[in-house]
């Protein structure tokens, strides 16, 4: 049964509200703007190319996406995982799952070469295609985790609660690994092809989901003058923490397999040691400012229950993330695809060279809108529905007060996550 | 070596009229498809390049297809090679060891399991029953992931609005497109513009045909002298044959 909590939506008359829901709705008519353009004058005006086909857009989608499912997490470990902390907060965590999909799957249709073609994908099914499966996976996703607000907010749909929250756990996996498939099946992609995508897809979205989650719990809670208690954030920031070094293991067991085959050996070099701005970036930004700095900010003893700290993770993680999927999108295509082994290559076509990409102006836009349109279903979701508790004080949810002991529990809560 | 004796010669030029009789004429020889006849399953169009017969410095294939199609030449002053499609290019190979060099045409190789009609979602990326792999424009929606699938680098994407189309390959803004084995040509009973080319003022290194057809000149220079496919090792069995490689 849903916890008993008292929940208080966001006002929404207060000027703080109305403001920004305005900043973030130009945001989005920045985003609709360049989409137009794009749709109009072509993707010659992006920094796309035939070498480089998924640029920024889908750097966007994807993270969105991925953080969405892990967004999930944070209700699935009150429901399937029986943690009653985490239970008033489990409101939210689906709210937020629903407002990431929909913020990522907008870039994603935005950015096709013809959206306005948008019903020939809802009409036209090839079934062996993990993007058509993909297709029924995020609106399925939708279906379930509504159903799950719902279950959770209306005592009539107490009846579906259980179902619900397994159903939408399950679904959850089912969608990150689909996400990661779409670059695990790319056989022909010596940056892609390898199973290991779909649990480090599985990790990603743990880790910029909860850090989404938090900064978003962080800032609404500030915003509307509602307290927020140590316990529950001491909790996130342990958790985050195990998960973030759960992604950092795929993330190096994914590069050092890769290193043990010979045939791999081209891409590794060029993607760990030669690649330039992007070889930067993965030791720069995601290893570094997005990975082990965050680690100890999360997991150094002295610095647990500091929201300082645990705010500071969570942007570098959401940044880092973004680096993430930069790499392993734009780093996977930048790189020569190899049709000839053992020979060198040259074409007018560009076999054998680093492809180049700059993103260009309008697919910033597009991006940050998607982001934008994410903000704007959670916002007002939190002003429209009883989805944040009132009191979120140590002591309003959890009455006992027995942080000690909960902390004693996080190591076996995380492993069972 | 001695000499075949005249009276052998005439014997297997007999025997050779003979298994011709038996057989019959040649089952999928390139002949013009009647309107509202479907393409023929038992057919499996392919191509043959003898990299031996191809010139490093030869691009005849490349300008005829530019032409057939409607694309711009890569000599056009606006040509932007980042932007604008290329269904076949030549690419020089130089083996580090032993300096070789080659320059084999590579174009849509026409797998009979192709990777980018596997991830296409709406099936706009097809196989024709005559195993010719296609994008239905109609039902493209730009999602460009055949192009991330494709092992070969075969596929382009309209970047832009384009003029002075041809009419037998219609072109959008937005949809991807590649070879199509000029099926316009083939339904006509003629060969790929590129094959006709190479002919005509290149090497005579393409050679097309029908793989299901034992009698294809195209099998029995395979059956002779082999062919390397590219890419083998991923088991696309692809429609596409290198000798020389």
């Amino acid at each position: 049964m849903p916890h008993a909590v008292p929940y208080r939506p966001l006002n929404g008359h207060a000027r703080g509200f109305w403001l920004v829901l305005g900043l973030l709705g130009l945001a989005i008519a920045g985003g609709l703007g360049a989409a137009h353009l794009m749709h109009h004058e072509g993707h010659i005006i992006t920094g796309m190319t035939n070498q480089v086909v998924w640029g920024l857009p889908h750097v966007f989608a994807v993270f969105l996406i991925v953080a969405a499912s892990g967004a999930l997490n944070v209700a699935s470990i009150g429901a399937v995982f029986e943690r009653p902390l985490y239970k008033p907060l489990a409101r939210l965590s689906a709210l937020l799952a629903m407002a990431l999909l929909i913020g990522g799957l907008s870039v994603l249709v935005l950015d096709l070469g013809r959206p306005d073609r948008l019903t020939v994908a809802m009409t036209h099914y090839n079934f062996k295609s993990i993007f058509a499966w993909n297709i029924f996976l995020y609106t399925g996703f939708l279906v379930l985790v509504g159903a799950y607000l719902w279950a959770m907010i209306d005592r009539a749909g107490a009846r579906v609660y259980k179902p619900a929250a397994y159903g939408a756990f399950v679904w959850r996996l089912v969608l990150t690994t689909g996400t990661g498939a779409i670059f695990g099946f790319l056989v022909a992609r010596q940056a892609y092809d390898a199973a290991i995508l779909a649990p480090l897809f599985i990790a990603m979205s743990l880790v910029y989901g909860k850090a989404i989650f938090v900064l978003f719990l962080m800032a609404v809670c500030r915003a509307s003058g509602r307290p927020l208690g140590g316990v529950v954030l001491r909790r996130l920031q342990r958790l985050m923490g195990i998960v973030l070094g759960a992604m950092l293991y795929f993330v190096a067991v994914h590069h050092l397999t890769n290193l043990y085959a010979s045939e791999h050996h081209g891409i590794e070099a060029f993607l760990l040691r030669d690649g330039g701005p992007l070889t930067t970036l993965f030791w720069g930004g995601h290893v570094l400012l997005g990975g082990l700095v965050p680690l100890y900010l999360l997991l150094a003893p002295r610095l647990g229950g500091n929201r300082r700290a645990l705010s500071a993770a969570a942007v570098l993680l959401i940044l880092g993330g973004l680096t993430q999927v930069y790499g392993l999108i734009i780093g996977g295509q930048s790189a020569p695809l190899v049709l000839f082994p053992g020979f060198e290559v040259s074409s007018a076509f560009a076999d054998g060279v680093v492809a180049s990409y700059v993103p260009s102006p309008w697919e910033v836009l597009l991006g940050l809108a998607g982001v934008a349109i994410g903000l704007v279903v959670a916002v007002v979701g939190c002003a429209a529905l009883p989805i944040l508790p009132a009191d979120l004080s140590d002591a309003a949810i959890d009455p006992d007060h027995v942080a000690d002991t909960l902390d004693e529990q996080d190591g076996a809560l995380a492993g069972t996550t | 070596m001695s000499q075949p004796a005249r009276r052998d010669v005439l014997k297997s030029l007999a025997l050779g009229g003979g298994l011709t009789l038996i057989v019959g004429p040649v089952a999928h020889a390139l002949a013009p498809r009647p309107p509202g006849q479907p393409a023929d399953p038992a057919t499996r169009w392919a191509l043959l390049v003898d990299t031996r017969a191809c010139k490093v410095d030869c691009a005849a294939c490349v300008d005829a297809c530019n032409r057939e199609m409607g694309l711009k030449q890569p000599t056009d002053p606006d040509f932007d090679p980042a932007h604008d499609a290329q269904y076949i290019r030549k690419v020089t190979l130089r083996d580090p060891d032993t300096g070789h060099t080659t320059a084999p045409p590579v174009m849509c190789q026409h797998c009979a399991k192709p990777p980018c009609v596997d991830v296409c979602p709406t099936g706009a990326s097809m196989q024709r029953a005559d195993h010719i792999v296609q994008v239905d424009k109609h039902l493209c929606i730009g999602c460009r992931y055949c192009m991330m699938a494709c092992p070969y680098k075969a596929r382009s994407f309209v970047h832009q609005d384009l003029t002075d189309q041809k009419p037998h390959n219609p072109r959008g803004k937005g949809c991807v497109e590649s070879c199509n084995l000029c099926v316009h040509r083939i339904d006509r009973g003629e060969p790929p513009a590129c094959v006709a080319a190479c002919q005509r003022d290149g090497g005579g290194a393409m050679v097309f045909g029908d793989l299901a057809d034992p009698n294809s000149d195209l099998n029995r220079r395979l059956a002779e002298a082999g062919g390397h496919r590219i890419r083998a090792d991923l088991g696309l069995d692809t429609g596409v044959y290198y000798q020389g490689l």
